[in-house]
C-alpha cells in the first residue's frame, strides 16, 4: 500500500496527509506503527503523530511552527483550531 | 548518488565559468526596447531582453539597483558577448555604466540611438554586431568544470500547499548535495522568511551573518506591515490556511526548506555577487521574476524553481529547471515542467527523486535545454523601490 502520510523531519511530532484522510483510517508511513487517524484530515494538512500536551511545541521541518492550544491526541487533525502561533501569542 | 557524469562549461577571462555561451542584446533604458525587438526578429539566436527601467527614477537605492542589475546581466558568465543599446540622455547611459564594465573580459558593442543615426540605423548596426558575435562564439569549446564553479539559485513561485512538502523538500536535498560539492547555493525572497528568523539566524556561520539575517527579515516584516496595513496578516492567507498551513512560521519553513540544512555563510544585497561558497542568502523580494534577475545579476548560472499552481517563467540567460510540486500540475503543464516532485506522494523515495534532479542538472549544465529555455519563456524585470518621477 502507498503511504498516505509523510514525515518531513525525524524530529517532527506532526505528519502531512498526502491525500484526504477519513476518521478511522490507518496512517501508512514508514516510521509510524499503528497510528489511526481520528478526524477527517484534508490533503496537505497535519496529523498528530503522538499525544501532544497543551502548551507543547508543534514540530514540523524539525522546527517549531506553533504551540498546541489544547491537549491533542495521537491521530488528530492539527490546525488553527488547536494550535497557536507562538509568535503572535505574545 | 555518489557519482554523476562530468560537467562542462565555458571559462571566461575574468575567472568565471558559464554553462551557456549567449550573445546578449539589452537596452539601457525602455525608450529603445523597440530597437532590441527589431534585432530580435532578425537574429533570433541571440538573447534579446527588454525592460521597463533606466530612467525616471532618482532615488539612490534605485540607481544602485539599476546599475548593479544592468552590469550584472552583462557580467553573467553565461553571456559570451553583448550588444548594449543605449539612448544617450538616460540615467543609466553607457558613459555612466562604462566604469563598472572595466576588466569584464568579454566583447561588448555599445550603440547609442542618439549618436548612431536613430532607431533603424542603430538596429542595423546591432544586427551586424550580434551576427558577428554569434559566428565568433560558435567556435568556442566547452571545457570540463567542477561543481564548485557553479552558483545555483533557488526560487519558488506560484506555490501551493504541496510546495513545502514535496518540491521544496526535494530541492533542499539537492541544495545540501551541491554544498557538499563546494558549489555556492543562493536563495532569497526575504518576505517569505518572516517568522523563521530564529531558524535562519541559528544556522548563520557567524554572529555578523546572524545579525544581517535578523535585520533583513525584520525589515521585510516592517515593510510588509507598512505597505499592506490591515492586510499584512494575509501574508498567511485564507488560501494558505485551506492548504493546511496554520502559522506564518509553518508557511515560511515550507519556503526556506528549499535551501536545505547547510550553514548560511553570507547575506548578499539584491543583485550582488556572493563572495563565499556554500549556502548564501540574497536580500531580495519575494516576487519571483524580480528575484531571478537579482540572482542572474549576482552571477548565477543555473536555477531551480519550484511551483505548485504552475508558472512557465524562466530567465533569458540562465537555464531554469522547473519542479512541479504535484502530479496534477505536472500533467496539466507538462510542456513547462522539467521534474515532477509530486511523485513523492505516489510512493517514490526522496533519494530517487534527488538523483533524477542531480542527473538532470548535469545534463542541463552540459547544454540540454530546460523547458523554459526550449519554450522561450525567459522573463526579465527587476526590483525598484521608489515610484517614478
Amino acid at each position: 500500500m502507498r503511504d498516505n502520510v509523510m514525515i518531513i523531519d525525524g524530529r517532527d511530532n506532526v505528519g502531512v496527509a498526502l491525500r484526504d484522510l477519513t476518521a478511522g483510517e490507518k496512517a501508512l508511513c514508514s516510521g509510524v506503527e499503528g497510528l489511526v487517524v481520528t478526524d477527517a484530515i484534508p490533503a496537505s494538512h497535519k496529523v498528530a503523530l503522538r499525544d501532544i500536551a497543551e502548551g507543547e511545541e508543534i514540530i514540523k521541518y524539525g522546527e517549531v511552527v506553533g504551540v498546541s492550544a489544547q491537549e491533542i491526541r495521537c491521530g488528530a487533525w492539527v490546525h488553527t483550531h488547536n494550535l497557536e502561533s507562538e509568535r503572535w501569542k505574545k | 548518488m555518489e557519482e554523476v557524469g562530468t560537467i562542462s562549461g565555458y571559462r571566461r577571462n575574468d575567472g568565471g565559468v558559464g554553462i551557456r555561451n549567449h550573445v546578449l542584446v539589452m537596452p539601457t533604458v525602455s525608450c529603445v526596447n523597440g530597437v532590441v525587438n527589431r534585432i530580435s526578429r532578425e537574429v533570433p539566436e541571440s538573447i534579446c531582453v527588454t525592460h521597463g527601467h533606466g530612467c525616471g527614477r532618482g532615488g539612490l537605492r534605485d540607481l544602485e539597483i539599476l546599475f548593479r542589475v544592468l552590469t550584472g546581466m552583462i557580467r553573467n558568465p553565461n553571456v559570451g558577448a553583448v550588444v548594449l543599446i543605449g539612448l544617450g540622455c538616460e540615467v543609466s547611459n553607457v558613459r555612466a555604466l562604462a566604469p563598472q564594465l572595466e576588466g569584464i573580459g568579454k566583447p561588448v558593442t555599445i550603440l547609442n540611438v542618439q549618436d548612431d543615426g536613430g532607431s533603424l540605423r542603430t538596429a542595423e548596426k546591432g544586427i551586424l554586431a550580434a551576427r558577428g558575435y554569434l559566428k565568433e562564439l560558435a567556435s568556442a569549446r566547452r571545457e570540463p568544470i567542477a561543481w564548485e564553479d557553479l552558483l545555483v539559485s533557488i526560487e519558488c513561485g506560484g506555490s501551493d500547499a504541496m510546495s513545502g512538502v514535496t518540491a521544496n523538500v526535494a530541492i533542499g536535498a539537492v541544495s545540501d548535495w551541491l554544498v557538499d560539492r563546494e558549489a555556492t547555493v543562493m536563495f532569497g525572497e526575504n518576505t517569505e522568511m518572516i517568522g523563521t528568523v530564529h531558524v535562519l539566524a541559528r544556522r548563520a556561520s557567524s554572529p555578523e551573518v546572524a545579525a544581517r539575517i535578523t535585520e533583513m527579515v525584520d525589515r521585510a516584516e516592517k515593510l510588509n506591515r507598512e505597505t499592506m496595513g490591515e492586510l499584512a496578516a494575509l501574508v498567511i492567507s485564507p488560501g494558505n490556511m485551506d492548504g493546511g498551513m496554520s502559522t506564518i512560521a509553518e508557511k515560511s519553513m515550507g519556503c526556506i526548506v528549499k535551501g536545505g540544512t547547510s550553514a548560511i555563510n553570507e547575506v548578499v544585497d539584491y543583485g550582488a555577487a556572493p563572495t563565499r561558497k556554500g549556502l548564501v542568502l540574497q536580500d531580495g523580494p519575494g516576487y519571483d521574476a524580480d528575484s531571478m534577475a537579482g540572482f542572474a545579476a549576482g552571477g548565477s548560472q543555473l536555477m531551480l524553481f519550484s511551483t505548485g499552481r504552475g508558472t512557465p517563467a524562466g530567465f533569458p540567460t540562465v537555464p531554469v529547471i522547473k519542479v512541479a510540486s504535484n502530479s496534477r500540475l505536472y500533467t496539466a503543464m507538462e510542456d513547462d515542467m522539467d521534474i515532477n516532485a509530486g511523485d513523492l506522494v505516489e510512493g517514490r523515495s526522496l533519494d530517487s527523486l534527488k538523483d533524477e534532479m542531480i542527473d538532470l542538472m548535469a545534463r542541463v549544465i552540459n547544454g540540454e535545454p530546460t523547458k523554459p529555455e526550449a519554450n522561450g519563456m525567459g522573463v526579465f524585470t527587476f526590483m525598484t523601490v521608489h515610484p517614478p518621477f
